[in-house]
């Protein structure tokens, strides 16, 4: 296969300090192998960006280092950029330009002829569901079409390893599931690095899933490596705003959010839970536990161990809830 | 899957003559009226208030302008590319070289230029009388403002975070190297102790070379040779200084 010399995506103590701020990415230390879907998710400012940022070979690191089999983000940038293919986080079309102008320039940017470029470029508009828009301009697109286009530009590209910073915010569910089926058709000729605040699209894409906290790379591994992590199979979610219930939870745990109260607990006990709040006409979900869930859990952890105190964790948790963002 | 032999350094080029000048002009024609009227309007200014007089040396300073002002441009559209529709992070991990992107990108604002530049082609062959060495001469200077604007244009671009900044960036070296010096007219205009300030400046020198060989000034021989030198000395320091500070990967 193509991709052979890709080898690993190796980390090593990557750590990055922006001037005058605290480190956005810290010690960053994990190896995988580059194939497939690599997921990434995290909360607002955990670091994703950054890290995707200093991978695609836009951004130094402060220190440590980061390659690609044998090719070093740093010393090897120009024969790693051979290979490579970014959509940014905030990346925009130029207003001015067509969709099919916008594809086909980014082919020959990377060296491919016009009639060659203007080909592939159709292809992948049509891929896309763009082919209607393709001789618009940009600037009369929605906000989620103009996104198709900056992605249909990398993934008509000839690169091994594509990086997409949240390549489906603003899209519709449609579209967005469309994006799903397209990312499995192309997968295993090429490594894509995706970052996501959707969940369920890091399960549905994930071959492996990483979870930034703070900088800190706080679990990888598979769905079901993740699921292990949290020791309990089934999650409920009761919706605030009903009557007050008492609720013992003895095998699993409760957390208490401002939209509602979450248990994650065993099979047996949320059985049990699930007869009493029928009982007493309250409304809940029971599910088993989602990546939603376990994302929930080991975050709040993680704040609960740094903070060294559950009151606090439980507060910051309320944060999480869509109120307030902390620090 | 293309072949990394198989890239054309040439469709390389052509893409950011595309993006950044073809495409532009084909959906937005307005902006042609722009890059014609700005080096001409200053041209007709000095032209009524000499009577006529300057009329050759002002058409010499149309043309070092619209040099000078397509680094200026280059500014401007490379920070705007980057910042506000982070191309230039698309390109960075690409294939792409910064010396193939940024000769593109200087090529399209010399595409720009164009309109702006026969207009003032036609004026020249009606009122600027130089030898067939002395406009070759001529276009050797013009060459040389528009290698040290593309320079300075790049290198403030990489450091631009946003179109405030780059803005800043832009008004203030158009109003230090084409507003107060002596361009459009002779220097000895200028009242003697801000002749000096004007010397500061490498436009001054290109256009007194200019005008020299239009047969409007006279200067020392001295003068002529030093003013080469110096053209030459500060569109080499300006592409030293482009390629060791000029930020392509982010610190
Ligand atoms: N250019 C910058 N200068 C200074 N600090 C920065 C810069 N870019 C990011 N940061 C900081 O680095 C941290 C990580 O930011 P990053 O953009 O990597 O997060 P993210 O996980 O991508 O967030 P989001 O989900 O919101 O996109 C944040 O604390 C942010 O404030
Ligand atoms: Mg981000």
């Amino acid at each position: 296969m193509a991709g052979s010399d890709r080898g690993m995506l190796k980390c090593s103590r990557l750590t990055k300090v922006y001037s005058g701020a605290r480190k956005a990415l810290d010690g960053i230390t994990f190896s995988v192998e580059a194939t497939g879907i690599f997921v990434l998710i995290g909360r607002n400012g955990s670091g994703k960006t950054t890290l995707i940022r200093i991978l695609a070979t836009e951004l130094e690191p402060t220190s440590g280092n980061a390659s690609f089999g044998s090719m070093d983000v740093m010393g090897d940038a120009s024969l790693l950029r051979e290979k490579i293919a970014i959509v940014p986080q905030e990346a925009r079309t130029v207003p001015w330009m067509t969709p099919m102008q916008t594809v086909s320039a980014y082919l020959m940017w990377r060296g491919m002829g016009y009639g060659e470029a203007r080909r592939r470029a159709s292809d992948a508009l049509e891929n896309l569901g763009m082919s209607h828009y393709r001789d618009r301009l940009n600037r009369t697109l929605s906000g989620g079409m103009k996104r198709k286009v900056l992605v249909a530009a990398v993934l008509s590209s000839d690169a091994e390893i594509i990086f997409l910073d949240e390549p489906t915010t603003g899209l519709d569910p449609v579209s967005r599931r469309e994006f799903w089926d397209l990312m499995k058709d192309i997968e295993g000729e090429r490594f894509t690095f995706l970052t996501t605040h959707y969940l369920e699209e890091a399960e549905a894409l994930g071959d492996r899933i990483g979870m930034l906290e703070a900088g800190r790379l706080i679990r990888m591994g598979t769905l079901d490596d993740l699921r292990r992590s949290v020791r309990h199979g089934y999650s409920m979610s009761i919706p605030a705003g009903q009557k007050e219930v008492r609720i013992s939870v003895s095998e699993g745990e409760m957390l208490k959010g401002a939209d509602g109260t979450r248990i994650l607990t065993s099979e047996d006990e949320a059985f049990s839970i699930s007869r009493e709040l029928i009982r007493d006409g309250v409304k809940f979900t029971i599910n088993p536990v989602s990546l939603d869930d376990i994302f929930f859990y080991l975050v709040s952890r993680e704040r609960e161990e740094n903070a060294g105190n559950k009151g606090e964790a439980v507060e910051q948790l309320r944060g999480f809830g869509g109120e307030e963002e902390q620090a | 899957m293309d072949s990394v032999e198989k890239r054309s350094r040439l469709s390389q080029f052509s893409a950011s003559i595309l993006v950044n000048s073809l495409y532009e002009m084909k959906n937005y024609p307005v902006v042609l009226v722009n890059t014609v009227l700005s080096p001409i309007s200053f041209l007709l200014l000095i032209v009524f208030v000499s009577h006529g007089a300057l009329i050759g040396e002002a058409v010499q300073g149309g043309f070092i302008m619209s040099m000078f002002g397509a680094g200026t441009s280059l500014q401007a559209d490379l920070s705007h590319l980057k910042n506000d529709f982070k191309l230039q992070d698309m390109v960075v991990s690409s294939p792409t070289s910064w010396m193939v992107y940024v000769a593109g990108m200087a090529a399209s604002e010399l595409v720009y230029s164009v309109p702006a530049l026969a207009v003032l082609a036609i004026l020249a062959f009606y009122f600027v009388h130089m030898s067939p060495a002395g406009t070759l001469l001529f276009v050797a200077v013009l060459f040389l403002v528009f290698a040290s604007s593309m320079a300075i244009g790049y290198t403030f671009a990489t450091f631009s975070t946003d179109i405030v900044q780059s803005f800043a960036f832009s008004r203030l070296i158009s109003t230090l190297f084409s507003t107060i010096p002596p361009v459009y007219y002779p220097i000895t205009y200028i009242p003697l102790p801000y002749r000096y300030l004007a010397y500061l400046s490498p436009t001054t020198y290109a256009a007194q070379l200019a005008q020299y060989e239009g047969g409007y000034v006279h200067i020392s021989p001295q003068m002529f040779a030093a003013s080469w030198i110096i053209l030459i000395l500060v569109a080499a320091i300006l592409f030293a200084l482009a390629g060791s500070k000029a930020r392509w990967r982010e610190k």
